[in-house]
């Protein structure tokens, strides 16, 4: 370890137990930590006996910050959380606002909420496949899943006029219906990624270098995962099939038809497994979705929530008064509290709200599945080699922005 | 409530003062004293095998000034429960739950860094989302978001 600088926080592993033990530093600033994280390993030959992880690095305050924010505020922060899957982010943190004000949403805008929630997890399950299996060196994997996801963020992009950030929803909606033709352009998209993911299975399912790297590497139990608070995939690589969208349904995901894919021995292999699966299923759902997507308005017709139009702004004081109220004060949130959950990619993302009666949040938290995950990551990695840490480190998928808010 | 409710409620009377629902999740007021007793029988007799979240939350003016808050969930009764209890700012502590559940670990760091509420009996209560050498506590109220921190060696 280098011992000019030493770390933002110190390691209980800075000097090996055993004299013949290695200490080994991987990171923050490694071409595999994709996203800033260390991980400080004890070595014996080959094999980690030990291992510390550091996050942290891209802390940025969120929670103090959405304090001082107004509810519409605090949406662009939450962009930046699991910023593979913006959307879900946003969902999940309205949801949290519009049960302490009681809103009901319009049947388009559940709909086209769970429509994009599902795509938006396709571009983040591609993501994570697409960097855990380019470490270990499958360029050409990388590059066709990278494509699918730039199609992806491309289209999003002519939705919602971001890539990544969308900051899409709104309380009590969404900022904007569909634009014309884009549910056709979806539809090619999502033939396209089907033909894009067999061409994944070809190269990856029986190749042997990709079962060597991952088979019974990092294998987890169900209560072991359940211990150390593993939920999504993770989870459901080890059988357990524990799905949110299933067992506690929100949005509309109770009249849709779905399985939950889960894994055998919970190992690396079972992990990419279960993510691709469940790209197959969030492409049935988003079909389902447009089957069933119902016309009406995309936002509620609630005053103490959406902006008057801009024409009655301009020509009528009431509404000019009511614009400039809900602007600068922020949507009046009634007191209590609420602890709102859904299925992200990564697992299950909360938002524990409380509100003190103001526009803004009294406290904003975040149960983020990326940082719970680190936090159990070093018994993933105990016991097997050093090379094994990074494809162990991509099947995590842990997310700088969600971990360290 | 919901039957599931009523079960827990019954089994735990008298170890709480307070049980409501809160859209859905149920909520439970309990003494500090109490804590380890009522995770432990909700982790045994209801499932309750997923340890969700730990944080705080400030009320300056009010005594006890925290509010600790505990998620958990059951994926068995398909039911989350919401523990919360009130330590004061003289004597933020509460017993630490790495002993029951490892997800506890990184939790209570972050609960301990961010608030200073202090779990008894954790080892590991190191700094995880700031560094050494970083002063106060950045999520209780009095701590201004302009407060500015000195710059740390490496970066002079």
């Amino acid at each position: 370890m280098q011992v000019d600088h030493p770390p933002p926080v110190s390691s209980p592993l800075a000097r090996a137990a055993d004299p013949g033990h290695v200490v080994l530093n991987i990171g923050p600033s490694h071409p595999a930590t994709h996203g800033t994280i260390q991980i400080i390993v004890e070595i014996d030959g080959e094999t980690v006996r030990r291992a510390d992880v550091h996050c942290g690095y891209l802390h940025r305050g969120f929670e103090k910050e959405a304090e001082h924010h107004t509810y519409h505020n605090v949406i662009p922060y939450t962009d930046r959380l699991n910023y593979c899957s913006a959307l879900n982010n946003n969902f999940a943190y309205a949801e949290a606002v519009e049960k302490l004000l009681g809103i009901e949403l319009t049947p388009r805008c559940i709909w086209l909420r769970t429509l994009l929630a599902e795509y938006n997890r396709i571009a983040d399950h591609v993501t994570c496949v697409a960097a855990s299996v380019m470490e270990m060196g499958a360029m050409t994997a990388f590059l066709y899943l990278m494509t699918v996801r730039d199609y992806i963020f491309e289209h999003l992009n002519h939705l919602t006029g971001a890539r990544l950030t969308y900051s899409f929803v709104r309380i009590g909606g969404l900022a904007r219906d569909l634009p014309d033709g884009w549910l056709e352009r979806l539809e090619e998209i999502l033939q396209f990624c089907e033909r894009y993911l067999e061409r994944i299975h070809g190269l990856l399912d029986r190749n042997g270098i990709f079962i060597g790297r991952t088979r019974d590497i990092a294998r987890l139990t169900p209560e072991h995962a359940l211990n150390w608070g593993f939920t999504g995939p993770i989870l459901r690589s080890t059988g357990m099939a524990w799905d949110l969208r299933k067992e506690m349904p929100y949005l509309a995901y109770g009249e849709l038809d779905f399985d939950v894919p889960t894994g055998i021995k919970g190992d690396n292999y079972d992990r990419y497994y279960v993510r691709m699966c469940e790209i197959d299923e969030s492409i049935s759902m988003v079909r389902q979705c447009v089957r069933k997507l119902p016309g009406g308005p995309v936002t509620v017709a609630d005053p103490r929530v959406v902006l008057p139009e801009k024409p009655l702004v301009y020509s009528e004081i009431e509404s000019l008064i009511h614009h400039f109220k809900l602007v600068t004060e922020g949507v009046q949130v009634p007191a209590g509290e609420v602890y709102v959950a859904h299925e992200s990619p990564n697992g299950e993302l909360g938002f524990y709200l409380v509100s003190d009666g103001s526009g803004r949040p009294y406290k904003l938290h975040v149960r983020a599945p990326s940082f719970i995950h680190v936090g159990g990551m070093h018994t993933m990695l105990e016991g097997y080699e050093v090379a094994d840490v990074v494809p162990t480190f991509g099947s995590i998928n842990m997310i700088g922005g969600e971990c360290d808010r | 409530m919901t039957p599931v409710d009523e079960r827990i409620i019954t089994a735990l009377e008298g170890r709480f003062t307070r049980a409501a629902d809160s859209f859905g999740t149920l909520l439970l007021e309990i003494e500090r004293e109490r804590l380890l007793e009522v995770v432990a029988r909700l982790r045994h007799e209801f499932g309750f095998a997923l340890f969700l979240d730990v944080t705080a939350v400030d009320r300056p003016g009010r005594t006890p000034r925290f509010d600790v808050v505990y998620h958990f969930l059951s994926p068995a009764e398909r039911k989350r429960v919401r523990l919360t209890l009130g330590v004061s700012a003289d004597d933020p502590t509460v017993p630490t739950l790495t002993g029951v559940y490892g997800a506890a670990r990184f939790m209570e760091r972050e609960a301990h860094e961010m608030y200073g509420i202090r779990f008894t009996d954790n080892d590991d209560l190191r700094p995880i989302l700031l560094y050494e050498g970083f002063t106060g506590h950045p999520l209780r109220k009095d701590y201004a978001i302009d407060r500015e921190q000195p710059t740390v060696p490496y970066r002079k």
